[in-house]
């Protein structure tokens, strides 16, 4: 069993790295609405689904592959792969404001304690997934193949699939992007102003409606890229596949501290290679016993996840 | 909007006992005849009337107000409820197939079995604040069901089978397809269940929890052994799932994970937060409702989860604090806490 680890553990740790970036992204969207709102975004995960759909639409609706067809190359490729991510970020980050104002803003404005908005995204949450089970007629829909997947190199025993760097080098660009949105620009202030104290920055004039909105739409463009690499990785989605990548990201934005966009980070990445290791000894079934008692062990001794709460913390 | 709950208790406390003693032997005999009443406008369409009374409804109406010591008494956020129902539900399967036990000896088996998971788990989660809670729990409830979904002595996927019906007491037989007789036997339980509720809320537990809601810093400070009374809430909303869970199997004669996913603990929740939190007749229209009306609206057929959803959108929106909200002068205090 060790030694078998030990063969396989590059390729093992380079699935799991993958499946972390995707991770990262949908807990984003997780810890910058908790940040703000001290609320679950309990939707998110059916706007990643929506993501994945998006996804598919325009590489199999748009560009017209079917699986039969011959793998797109260079400059098509990468136009039909830029056109995907960031048609499925644009859907998931308007799908995600739209989900604010229905579920959240007036509910927000009348000051109603946290479990009537939950109830109100469950509901929002359940309305996405029938809708789209009923377009899909409950069957999940497999992505056509637009990229041959090559091994780009060897590390050790294990190839570099090009799918996999694809997604590490993309979500490590989106993740800087957001750190230097959050750290740099005028609404990140603001939103780091309204996550510290929402009265005091209403008092400096912050609109805070406003950066509730651009909240929600960042958290949605980060799960939206989330949805298209996952399609890329995985190559089929369905409308029920939001609920388990929508828990197992929650868990690793607690994991690292829920609010704190660091945290997010490395609790995606812990998450992603916990996983896939767990599955590796124990069997795919067993991985989400193991993430939970891992969970309850940090919680236990570090109440406040790994890395602590606050969104304000990214300044450091 | 009219207040109905502050109506419904300016009634009941203007009423002499014998007055008091007249209402609800009323409300129970309405309950009780609903199950004649399947030729009116009630009937459900597609599946039978007198079956959906016993599940989802009365199942509901009964985990509705365990789940309701738990979030709405004492405010912690439990998003993995179905877990003590499956706790229970496997009990009675378990036993109820490899022993000779009957329903009513194992029913107390399940109940302490539900309330034991209840400890397990409370002890450690309920150290933590309110929103790790949330997670904890609900990890707590899918893990329940992975673990009945893998182990070979539950059954994996196929679950347990042949589970036996109760036997009959007080010469009332229960027939598989009487559904009227668990009907009433359920109606039974949630009567005890809410004289247990309103029991304890008038008495120290009850403000205990109430203390622990508005303000666990102020309870714990002012000599309230908070932490004790959280495990108390937990365990006790743990045994009304394990009742739940008991009977169900024994209604059921079948059970299988597919029973027990998170989308329970979601609809048990939404029944507590939509009928009203903390208000237990609430609570109970909340499940009556949220039961009833994914059968009753059957002819949409696919759409009907859907509908489902909008309606839970559109009345958080207009009813945030749900149908019948908790009385007045409680929420006051809440709310300018959390402004």
């Amino acid at each position: 069993m060790i030694g078998n680890f030990l063969d396989q553990f590059w390729s093992l740790t380079f699935g799991g790295l993958s499946l972390g970036f995707i991770y990262i992204l949908i807990a984003l969207g997780y810890t910058m609405v908790y940040g703000v709102l001290r609320m679950i975004n309990f939707a998110n995960s059916e706007i990643f689904m929506v993501g994945t759909f998006a996804t598919i639409i325009i590489i199999r609706d748009v560009f017209n592959f079917t699986q039969t067809s011959e793998y797109a190359t260079g400059f098509r490729l990468w136009l039909i792969l830029g056109t995907a991510l960031v048609f499925a970020m644009v859907v998931s980050g308007v799908l995600s404001m739209f989900v604010e104002i229905v579920a959240y803003r007036r509910l927000r404005r009348m000051n109603s304690g946290i479990l009537a908005p939950l109830i109100s995204a469950i509901g929002v949450s359940m309305v996405l997934a029938e809708s789209v089970r009923i377009l899909t007629d409950s069957r999940p829909v497999a992505s056509p193949r637009a990229m041959e997947k090559k091994f780009l190199g060897q590390f050790f025993d294990a190839g570099i699939r090009i799918d996999n760097t694809i997604i590490v080098i993309s979500a490590l660009v989106l993740f800087g992007i957001l750190i230097t949105f959050v750290n740099k620009t005028r609404m990140g202030k603001a939103i780091r102003a309204v996550s510290m104290n929402p009265n005091a920055a209403r008092l400096m004039g912050i609109n805070i409606d406003g950066v509730v909105s651009a909240t929600f739409l960042v958290g949605g463009l980060m799960t939206g890229a989330a949805g298209f690499f996952y399609v890329l990785k995985y190559e089929n989605t369905s409308s029920n596949i939001g609920f388990e990548l929508g828990i197992a990201a929650f868990t690793a934005a607690i994991l690292g501290g829920i609010g704190n966009i660091k945290g997010a980070f490395y609790g995606g990445l812990a998450l992603g290679l916990l996983e896939t290791y767990a599955s590796f000894f124990l069997g795919t079934q067993w991985k989400a016993v193991t993430v939970f008692i891992v969970l309850v062990l940090i919680l236990y001794t570090r109440p406040n996840g790994l890395f602590g709460e606050a969104l304000t913390q990214t300044r450091a | 909007m009219i207040n109905l709950r502050d109506k419904g208790a300016e009634i009941w406390e203007s009423q002499g006992r014998l007055g008091r003693i007249g209402i609800a032997l009323g409300g129970i005999a309405i309950a009780a005849s609903l199950p004649f009443m399947g030729g009116t406008i009630l009937n459900t369409p597609i599946a039978d009337y007198e079956s959906v009374l016993v599940y989802p409804i009365a199942m509901y109406v009964l985990m509705a107000i365990g789940l309701n010591i738990v979030i709405g008494k004492s405010g912690l956020l439990d998003l993995g409820y179905v877990a003590f129902f499956a706790i229970g539900a496997y009990t009675m399967g378990l036993l109820g197939t490899k022993t000779s036990l009957n329903t009513w000896e194992i029913l107390p088996i399940g109940i302490a079995m539900a309330m034991f998971s209840g400890i397990i788990l409370g002890v450690p989660a309920l150290k933590l604040r309110g929103d790790y809670l949330a997670i904890i729990t609900l990890g707590f409830g899918e893990i329940v069901r992975i673990v009945a979904l893998n182990l070979g002595a539950l059954g994996r996927s196929e679950g347990i089978q042949g589970i036996p019906t109760p036997p009959g007491i007080f010469g009332i037989e229960y027939a598989f397809d009487s559904h009227r007789i668990y009907y009433w036997t359920l109606l039974i339980l949630i009567l005890f269940a809410i004289w247990m509720v309103r029991r304890l809320s008038v008495r120290r537990a009850g403000r205990a929890w109430e203390s622990i809601r508005q303000d666990e810093d102020a309870a714990e400070l002012l000599g309230v052994p908070t932490f004790k009374y959280k495990v108390w809430a937990f365990v006790l909303g743990a045994s009304v799932g394990g009742a739940a869970g008991v009977f169900y199997a024994s209604k059921t004669l079948f059970i299988a994970p597919d029973n027990f996913t998170l989308q329970i603990s979601i609809l048990i929740l939404a029944c507590v937060v939509f009928g009203g939190m903390g208000n237990i007749w609430g609570v109970i229209l909340g499940a009556v409702i949220l039961g009833y009306l994914p059968d009753r609206i059957r002819f949409l057929s696919d759409a009907r989860l859907l509908v489902f959803g909008l309606v839970l959108v559109i009345m958080m929106n207009l009813r945030p604090d749900g149908l019948l909200p908790r009385k007045k002068r409680e929420k006051a205090i809440v709310k300018k806490d959390a402004s």
